[in-house]
């Protein structure tokens, strides 16, 4: 599994309009950052609500394959511009973050 | 082997707190460059960024100096900042003293200083109230 095909197959909008394929292996799920921090594993899908521009550090620190922010909620330009810098994928989904697990883990 | 050896300092600007994890970011590009273990990288790339990130919340910046050697990587975080009044309180997972402009990015959960210890082999803290306080992490490399 990679990010095109969840992009195609849960319906995400590619925020970053990176086309670079990164392998997905799971999924990861949580707003609070030291925790995220920690806890994204190498290739996960890391699922929240933070739009802050430190979401970017942590998914390059943690070799996240992308972010998906869940409930349609709007990232910022500044945000989408770093991660573009920093090769993040962010996608947006109107899904929430339940929604959205319970899709990835039939797929992965 | 004193060849082997790298040292460098990462300035941390608490200016801008979205820059946080700058440090972080290039030391583990850098680490990337030397091919040493990415699971190596995991742990030394946590415990900088948490650690840059409570200079930036709690101590209005300062500096980290690195050395990379064959056989460790040792992080030593120095910052002016208030010091920290009970250390083994703020061990404790879970307490935190940040400001809730803080928390509401995300931080602030009382899981940096235990990270910090969780992915170190070893960490020493020596901190004076009022004068600042002075972290020091070591991650083996043993690659």
């Amino acid at each position: 599994m990679n990010t095109c095909e969840i992009e195609e197959k849960l319906g995400l909008k590619c925020l970053t309009e990176n086309n670079n394929k990164k392998e997905v292996s799971g999924c990861y799920i949580s707003d609070l950052l030291s925790l995220a921090m920690g806890r994204v594993g190498d290739k996960n899908v890391w699922i929240t609500v933070q739009t802050n521009l430190n979401i970017v550090a942590i998914a390059v620190l943690t070799e996240a394959s992308c972010i998906i922010v869940p409930e349609g909620i709007e990232v910022g330009a500044d945000v989408i511009n770093k991660a573009k810098d920093e090769d993040v994928i962010i996608f947006s989904s109107a899904d929430t973050a339940y929604q959205l697990a319970v899709k990835l883990g039939a797929l992965i | 082997m004193a060849d082997n050896n790298i040292s460098v300092r990462f300035d941390v600007d608490a200016s801008d707190f979205s820059a946080a994890g700058e440090a972080s970011t290039k030391l583990k590009k850098m680490l990337r460059q030397l091919s040493v273990d990415p699971e190596i990288i995991r742990k030394v790339a946590v415990a900088m960024y948490e650690g840059e990130i409570n200079m930036v919340i709690h101590a209005n910046g300062g500096h980290i100096d690195v050395e990379i050697t064959p056989e460790y990587i040792k992080m030593v975080l120095a910052d002016n900042g208030p010091g920290i009044a009970d250390v083994s309180l703020a061990m404790q997972e879970g307490y935190s003293t940040a400001a809730d402009s803080v928390r509401e990015l995300g931080f602030g959960a009382g899981m940096g200083l235990p990270n910090m210890k969780k992915y170190t082999d070893e960490m020493h803290i020596t901190t004076e109230l009022g004068k600042g306080t002075t972290i020091e992490m070591l991650v083996k490399n043993n690659a």
